[in-house]
């Protein structure tokens, strides 16, 4: 007979642990008069709770979505005319390549796996707090300290990294473009690297170890599923990214030659080096979003999310698949296996498409309440769909040949990331109350989504049309082709549009500050999260209900509502067995 | 456990499946070299998780029928506030900034990532006031 | 038999364009093929989208029936995509094969991108035109002729991209790519550099001028011309430090069009 180990879970005999009721013991119990810690701006330097780093993140984020904002507005004025002169060329090459960076590794990534997730998991898994506290506060400094250097580029001789937010080598080397600028670029990367994979290796072992009692992994939320896969492909790939940007450093800085031709090197070696990470980066971001939508379908619809499984399958593929794609990213280079990267690219499709049809069908036969956050939602659904879309075309190289570096590209990838945001703003909707304890204003909000929906396609769908028609991306002028002025100034209307609902978002914000208060559960929603406080106490529950299911504050509040099971077709047989709770 | 070894061990496969196909039919090494060392990054903790999942009792989580109550007890250390992130995340600052403006950012970089190590273990567990 | 099947009606040609080459047309039916599969796949999504929206508005405080999954229907919609993916990727591979393959030929261009222009050498030949940014170097080839071209840089990475031939290639440094153009129409078609390369990059301009086999055989000729061979070879010499001064002008305005 073998011994029964202990779980691999360190337990220690400390002071924060679960009551037979299910929640926290009564080290609290005393009221905050009793909490003497530090206050103010150093409360915030030591703050380990994952609540407060959570909105940290948002906040810098933000900030960053308004930088890299900036820059896109700059840029759209420069393309007003076929040759303007807003910007000298050597601006120009700044301003994409700290649009990209700043939008990508700095408001995107750490919005997308630092500032939602960090709040919400740990809540809808029933734990006190992430595994690793201090290191979620470090991520958060490696984060702003590697926000703050990489845009300091631009007050360095020479400016800010002007190679795209690829750095393709040899462009990127120091022959060709010396100056600090470009070493701020890639130290910023290798701050907000380490800081993406401390919170990946945070996510999962608090995904793994601190789920509450009755939580199995098949009851998580669906948004905890796709950060725990989220995570996994963060663990995959920034190691990747940052070993390339050491190579890249040394290439500059210690003579040697990975990259360059004299000394041996392959330059086409970075574009594998950062595309097996760039490919998972997007999925990176695209995951977390998809699962906020997913939650916020299902509870604006008053239904389970439909195919849970079939979810959690599609979510797994993706990330799977996701890191076999990369090189068709370089179908152009001539070097790289076409007929591999074009069927495993095609294949991706299959799993997102999954993900869309059970989307509908959460919402089939659902009784739909079009809050903002609802709303934000679908118009998720129909620009993915766009971006999607216009992805598969991108798969087969001989559609990609002539589309390649041109503003089809720019276009597709632009519809993707606009969705993004429409998710994410979904998601600051839905959680806003739970987080802050204040509702947001609904009609302003609906304001912000009409003009962050049309204009997102207005900006797009130009875009695609000028990509056939042959104008190139990172162009500052195209002296050549002056009529595409036409089509350039109609995306600017679209881009002026989303900096106008941006604009709204902040007021939004002004105009609800504590005006509101939302409640426990002002939307009725289904997960775990839902049952505690707005905004939740330290340590995150007063007390648990008991979980069944992946719904447990939906069965805690509806009983003889639960989600139909196998041969199971009307809920009378279930008012049979109430949900008890603890 | 073992549902996330499953998770973690499948993914193994798949990367490792998709290794061989890949450097086979393309001979490309910096590809084939990635996704083999994605295999092995999944096999590692896929391959804890299976180990320990077949000696560990059935953790509350992992039960299906369990109560509150019946996992009640102490679920983990959680440091409260703690000064030695913040330190760590300057130091590791600094340090970079010496990859770019010289050598002599080292000094207070380094120091603050040592005296956060140091600190930060003197600290143990528990951490600071909450 | 996608191709007779398109070639019997008008197909939209949404957005693209057939090109003048051999495989630029194959390409452009590919284009189209996509794009009839991306449209019905896509209109019926926003109809199911749309149905949803306004047939299952909420109406009062009824909890809906809570159905959770429907195996047979997920089924369906996992296994017919894997389908069309793989149709999409056997039309791909026709395509593809066609545009990488590379017929024995003796007509052959060396393209040379460097930073911030192009250089064009027809080995077997004296030929060799140079230009940068917006001196526009014109490269001429015959038509109806396989034109095997041999690409590479001399720096950076730069992208060889003409839009009539519904084509680009990565000129890298270090690596020798080629492929093979077989024009059908004469006429000039401008091509500009795709691939971000530095400073000039959106000037990076050259045309491909397609003409007769005999008007081919003459500008050849020209070469032969002691004169012009010196002048060819001393605008090769050019330094970049010429570069700046052929930058355009604030307000200068097109010579060639598309």
């Amino acid at each position: 007979m073998t011994d029964v180990l202990n779980p691999p879970v360190q337990i220690e005999s400390d002071d924060h642990g679960r009551g037979a009721g299910g929640g926290l013991d009564d080290v609290h119990g005393h009221g905050h008069e009793e909490h003497h810690g530090p206050t103010g701006i150093l409360k915030w330097i030591t703050t380990t709770d994952h609540k407060v780093i959570g909105l940290s993140y948002t906040v810098t984020a933000v900030i960053m979505l308004v930088i890299g904002g900036a820059f896109a507005e700059i840029i759209r004025v420069q393309l007003a005319s076929p040759n303007g002169s807003l910007v000298s060329l050597a601006q120009y090459n700044e301003l994409f390549t700290m649009h990209g960076s700043v939008m990508i590794y700095l408001f995107a990534g750490p919005f997308a796996f630092g500032a939602l997730a960090n709040i919400i998991v740990p809540i809808q898994i029933g734990a006190p707090d992430m595994a690793f506290p201090r290191l979620n506060a470090l991520s958060y400094w490696l984060y702003l300290t590697g926000a703050i250097t990489m845009l300091s580029g631009f007050f360095v001789s020479g400016g800010a990294a002007n190679f795209g937010w690829v750095a393709y080598a040899p462009l990127s080397n120091s022959i060709n473009t010396p100056g600090a600028g470009a070493d701020l670029w890639i130290g910023g990367l290798l701050l907000t690297g380490f800081s993406a994979i401390f919170t990946g290796v945070n996510l999962t072992a608090t995904i793994f170890y601190l789920r509450a009692p009755g939580m199995t992994m098949f009851r998580m939320p669906i948004f905890t599923w796709n950060m725990l896969v989220t995570s996994i492909l963060i663990l995959l790939a920034f190691p990747v990214l940052t070993a390339g940007l050491v190579m890249l450093y040394c290439d500059r800085h210690f003579g040697t030659h990975i990259f360059s031709v004299a000394g041996g090197g392959v330059p086409v070696l970075w574009q594998h080096l950062f595309w097996f990470w760039g490919h998972p980066e997007v999925y990176i971001l695209a995951l977390p979003f998809f699962g906020m939508v997913t939650e916020i379908i299902a509870v604006f619809s008053r239904k389970p999310v439909f195919g849970y499984k079939g979810m959690i399958f599609a979510t797994l593929s993706i990330g799977a698949l996701s890191l076999g794609v990369w090189a068709h990213h370089m179908f152009t280079t001539g070097v790289v296996l076409l007929p591999f990267f074009s069927i495993m690219s095609l294949l991706i499709a299959v799993p997102t498409g999954i993900k869309m049809f059970n989307w509908i069908g959460t919402m089939w036969r659902g009784e739909i309440w079009f809050s903002t956050a609802m709303l934000m939602a679908l118009g998720f659904l129909f620009t993915f769909l766009i971006g999607g879309l216009t992805g598969i075309y991108l798969a087969s190289p001989p559609l990609d040949f002539f589309t390649h570096d041109t503003y089809f590209v720019v276009a597709h990838f632009h519809s993707v990331v606009m969705a993004l945001v429409l998710g994410g703003m979904a998601g600051l909707y839905y959680w806003g109350p739970k987080i802050t304890g204040y509702l947001l204003n609904e009609r302003i909000g609906k304001w912000q989504f009409w003009s962050l929906f049309l204009g997102s396609q207005i900006f797009t769908f130009p875009l695609y049309i000028l990509g056939l028609e042959g104008m190139p991306r990172r162009v500052a002028t195209y002296a050549h082709d002056p009529q595409w002025k036409t089509l350039n100034d109609i995306s600017t209307v679209g881009a002026v549009i989303i900096g106008v609902s941006t604009i709204l978002f902040v007021v939004n914000v002004v105009v609800s500050w504590k005006k509101y208060p939302s409640g426990d559960n002002p939307w009725d929603g289904h997960t775990l999260e839902w049952f505690t406080t707005s905004p939740p106490p330290h340590h995150n529950f007063y007390r648990l209900p008991q979980i069944r299911s992946e719904r447990p504050t939906w069965d805690y509040n509806h009983p003889g509502h639960q989600a139909l099971h196998h041969g199971q077709h009307d809920e009378l047989a279930l008012h049979a067995e109430e949900v008890p709770v603890s | 456990m073992k549902v996330e070894a499953k998770i973690l061990l499948g993914l193994g496969l798949f990367f490792g499946i998709m290794c061989a196909v890949y450097w086979n039919w393309s001979l490309e090494n910096a590809g084939g070299v990635m996704m083999f060392a994605a295999m092995l990054l999944c096999f590692l903790p896929g391959g804890y998780y299976y180990w320990w999942s077949r000696r560990m009792k059935a953790r509350p989580e992992d039960d299906p029928n369990a109560t509150q109550a019946g996992g009640a007890g102490v679920v983990g250390a959680f440091p409260g506030t703690s000064i030695w992130p913040f330190t760590l995340g300057m130091g590791a600052f600094f340090v970079v900034l010496a990859l770019v403006f010289g050598i002599w950012f080292l000094v207070p970089g380094l120091t603050l990532v040592v005296w956060a190590m140091l600190g930060g273990t003197a600290e143990g567990r528990r951490g600071g006031q909450h | 038999m996608a191709a007779l099947a398109l070639s019997g009606c008008t197909v939209p040609s949404f957005g693209a364009s057939a090109g003048v080459t051999s495989s630029s047309k194959s390409v452009y039916h590919l284009w189209q093929g996509f794009s009839i599969g991306a449209v019905v796949i896509g209109a019926l999504v926003v109809l199911l989208i749309l149905w949803a929206v306004l047939r299952y508005r909420r109406k009062g405080d009824h909890i809906p029936t809570q159905h959770q999954y429907h195996l047979p229907l997920e089924v369906l919609y996992t296994v017919v995509p894997i389908l069309i993916v793989f149709g999409l990727f056997a039309a791909t591979l026709v395509v593809e094969n066609k545009e990488v393959s590379n017929p024995k030929t003796n007509v052959i261009v060396d393209v040379n991108a460097f930073q911030w222009g192009w250089k064009f050498t027809y080995p077997g030949t004296n030929a060799l035109v140079y230009g940068q940014t917006t001196q526009d170097p014109e490269m001429v080839v015959p038509v109806n002729t396989n034109i095997h071209i041999n690409l590479t840089s001399s720096d950076v990475i730069h992208g060889f991209y003409v839009h009539a031939f519904n084509f680009s290639r990565y000129a890298l440094p270090g690596v020798l790519n080629e492929f093979t153009i077989r024009a059908q129409s004469t006429g000039t078609y401008f091509g500009q550099c795709t691939q971000l390369c530095g400073l000039y990059h959106s000037l990076m301009w050259f045309r491909v001028k397609v003409v007769s086999q005999s008007d081919y055989n003459a500008w050849i000729a020209t070469f032969n011309n002691p004169t012009a061979e010196a002048a060819a070879k001393a605008a090769s010499k050019t330094t970049s430090q010429q570069t700046a001064s052929l930058v355009p002008s604030k307000g200068s305005t097109t010579k060639y069009g598309r």
